[in-house]
């Protein structure tokens, strides 16, 4: 049993399907970061996703492009962003409360509609997806072109994020903006950063990204939707930030491990070695739970999850 | 200037009794406004909302039958919602409720369908103390690493969830499940370990007056006694708390250990008072439910008896209203979430009209 897990893990395809698998939490993450650096606790993800998924995934099945069906994606989730963002920012309630609300908010919107425009048989839908794009001379390269250069655009778009947020965190004045924000938004304010401006755009990426990250589950390959298809990548998500300490690249290093233990899960399963399916289900699950008490709750924004009131009071 | 600013604050300050009523209101608010968001749903699908929400009251309380079956979604809609209550007036938010509910469904059945030759009252206890035991035990991991590592206790409930469903999966396919059986579930409890029915003709079974004990017993704790306070003050502020010399680490981390117990209890009740056996997916997400009932009630232990009801015929009515109409159960979700968008939310606007005020007024 053993040598055949290990045959299946040293092999291309095993990495090129982890890279898949870690594309939707990299997308959500890379746009979560943002949020939870400004100071938004971004627990609301999981239905962010969740309704790029579904949106992708409708948009995509009714016209026929997987391109307007991307779109859909960002604007379902950027419903839920904006509530998130007015409820956080402008309300000043309580984020983790409010996330939870998004969360539901997704569910029952996702699950109702694709009831009400799909009818009761869900199992034979299949929309329009993205195909594998293989890239001219650097996919021919052994190995490394199978794993990196033969997959859909949404990998691409999600690994070169991951330099580009690392760039515009640290290098440029938007990111010094974002992180002043998140740490100490009183002299951000007095240094003439607008704080609301900042914190609104930052939870409105995060939710585009996190729509993206939720079609890149429905319309990457697998090209249909099920309930609750993101089955808590939300979180793991939010945990692999926690787990690269609110930093870009570390974060992304959270989502690659995640992918590579959701590929062995599956590929546990597809290799037929009798072991109940939920074991390997579980799998990813306890492996953040792991990763997440190894590193410690860790150097948190300053201010993260506590709304700003110019006033001080 | 401080003079400016008192006059500003007084000029859009509602009167404290209006305000009041406006508070109390808010819940219905917050549900009207769900069930008119709900509406669109049922117009997308082509039916009228009248006719809809009338088959949804029928299907909630439109008989003794419908109404006793609206009361046994109460049962775990209460329980879990008091362990919410009693994390969060901590300062604990426990989303683990559900998981929580599925590992003690495992400890009952296993009491219930491997211990015999007890009485049924003893047996019950035993029962009991088992789901409580279980789920107190799967609160005090998160409880610890929030209070004294400052751990995010959402995420950690959450990803246990996931684990504890996927496990109940595993043990009714695997370890758990009955010999010479094609579906997946364990063996019957013994008839000692079952809760009995209380109104004849109906299930509603003796699970409802525990929820009724335990509802008065949280209210009475909470308000009425030291430790009651501790909580609350711990919930209402960490760190005065702490200068107040109450030990909040260790308050926080019994709390969320006395709601995992009580979401136990909800798991061991379901299978002990519904299902007489254990299955998979014997819980539709009572735990997560459980979020808006605690804020419903505005976190108030007697009230959630009221916002459980409530939400308990919505589940019951919506399923009836999917049959009859097919209008989806799951836009009860939707209600939810807006329920207590509004509900929270309502805090937050006196905040914003000030900021929009001086936002015109800089301009």
């Amino acid at each position: 049993m053993l040598d055949q897990i290990l045959h299946v893990v040293l092999s291309t395809t095993f990495f090129e399907s982890s890279l898949r698998l870690a594309t939707p939490l990299i997308l959500a993450v890379m746009g979560g970061i943002l949020s939870e650096r400004s100071g938004v606790l971004n627990l609301g993800m999981e239905g962010m996703m969740l309704m790029g998924a579904f949106f992708g995934f409708a948009g995509s099945y009714f016209t026929g492009s997987p391109w307007l069906g991307l779109l859909c994606a960002v604007i379902g989730a950027m419903i839920l962003g904006f509530i998130h963002a007015f409820s956080c920012i402008s309300l000043g309630l309580n984020q983790v409360v409010v996330a939870v609300a998004v969360n539901i908010l997704g569910l029952g919107l996702t699950s109702s509609l694709l009831r009400t425009l799909f009818g009761a048989s869900t199992s034979q839908l299949k929309s329009a997806g993205f195909k594998p794009w293989e890239i001219p001379f650097l996919s021919n390269i052994p190995v490394i072109g199978t794993i990196f250069f033969k997959q859909t655009v949404l990998v691409y778009i999600g690994l070169l994020l991951i330099p580009l947020t690392w760039w515009v965190f640290y290098k440029t004045t938007w990111g010094l903006k974002i992180r002043a924000v998140g740490e100490y938004p009183r002299a951000a304010d007095t240094m003439g950063v607008n704080v609301t401006k900042v914190r609104y755009l930052c939870v409105l990426y995060s939710s585009i990204m996190g729509g993206l990250g939720g079609a890149s589950l429905s319309i990457a390959g697998l090209n249909t939707f099920v309930d609750n298809i993101t089955a808590g990548r939300g979180f793991i998500a939010f945990s692999a930030i926690i787990f690269g300490k609110f930093n870009p690249l570390g974060a992304a290093a959270g989502a690659f491990i995640f992918g590579i233990a959701d590929s062995l899960q599956l590929n546990i399963q597809a290799l037929g070695i009798k072991i109940p399916y939920q074991i390997p289900l579980m799998f990813p699950y306890i492996l953040t739970l792991i990763v997440l008490f190894a590193v410690g709750a860790g150097s948190s924004p300053k201010n993260w999850g506590v709304p700003y009131n110019p006033d001080g009071e | 200037m401080g003079n400016a600013k008192v006059i500003a604050k007084g000029n859009f300050k509602i009167k404290p009794d209006m305000q009041k009523i406006f508070k109390a209101m808010l819940p219905v608010i917050g549900i009207l406004v769900g069930a008119l968001a709900g509406s669109l749903v049922i117009l997308a699908k082509g039916v009228n909302p009248v006719h809809a929400y009338a088959a949804l009251m029928e299907g909630a309380v439109g008989s003794m039958d419908n109404f006793a079956s609206s009361l046994i979604k109460t049962i775990p809609l209460g329980l879990t919602g008091l362990a919410v209550v009693i994390s969060y007036r901590a300062g604990i938010f426990n989303i683990g409720a559900e998981g929580q509910l599925q590992i003690a469904a495992i400890a009952v059945t296993l009491i219930g369908t491997q211990i015999r030759g007890l009485g049924p009252v003893l047996h019950i206890l035993l029962c009991l103390l088992a789901a409580a035991l279980a789920g107190g035990v799967c609160a005090l991991l998160p409880g610890i690493a929030k209070a004294y590592k400052g751990f995010n206790e959402i995420v950690i409930t959450m990803l246990f969830n996931y684990i504890a469903i996927l496990f109940v999966g595993f043990m009714v396919q695997g370890p758990m499940k009955m010999k010479n059986q094609y579906y997946p579930q364990s063996a019957p409890l013994f008839p000692s370990a079952k809760l009995p029915y209380i109104i004849p003709h109906t299930r509603l079974h003796a699970g409802i007056i525990l929820l009724i004990i335990i509802s008065i017993v949280t209210y009475l704790v909470l308000f009425k006694t030291a430790f009651g306070f501790k909580i609350r003050a711990v919930g209402f502020n960490q760190r005065a708390a702490l200068y107040g010399g109450i030990d909040s680490r260790r308050v926080m981390v019994v709390a969320m250990v006395i709601s995992g117990a009580v979401a136990g209890v909800a798991g061991g009740v379901e299978i002990m008072g519904v299902h007489g056996r254990l299955i998979e997916n014997f819980s539709p997400g009572y735990g997560y439910d459980a979020i808006a009932v605690a804020l419903l009630a505005d976190l108030h232990p007697i009230w959630l008896l009221l916002s459980a009801f409530f939400f308990g015929a919505l589940r019951n009515g919506a399923s009836s209203m999917q049959i009859s109409t097919g209008v989806p159960v799951s836009f009860v979700y939707i209600i939810q979430a807006l329920a207590v968008l509004f509900v929270v939310g309502s805090t937050g606007v006196p905040r914003f009209i000030k900021k929009v005020r001086r936002a015109r007024k800089n301009a």
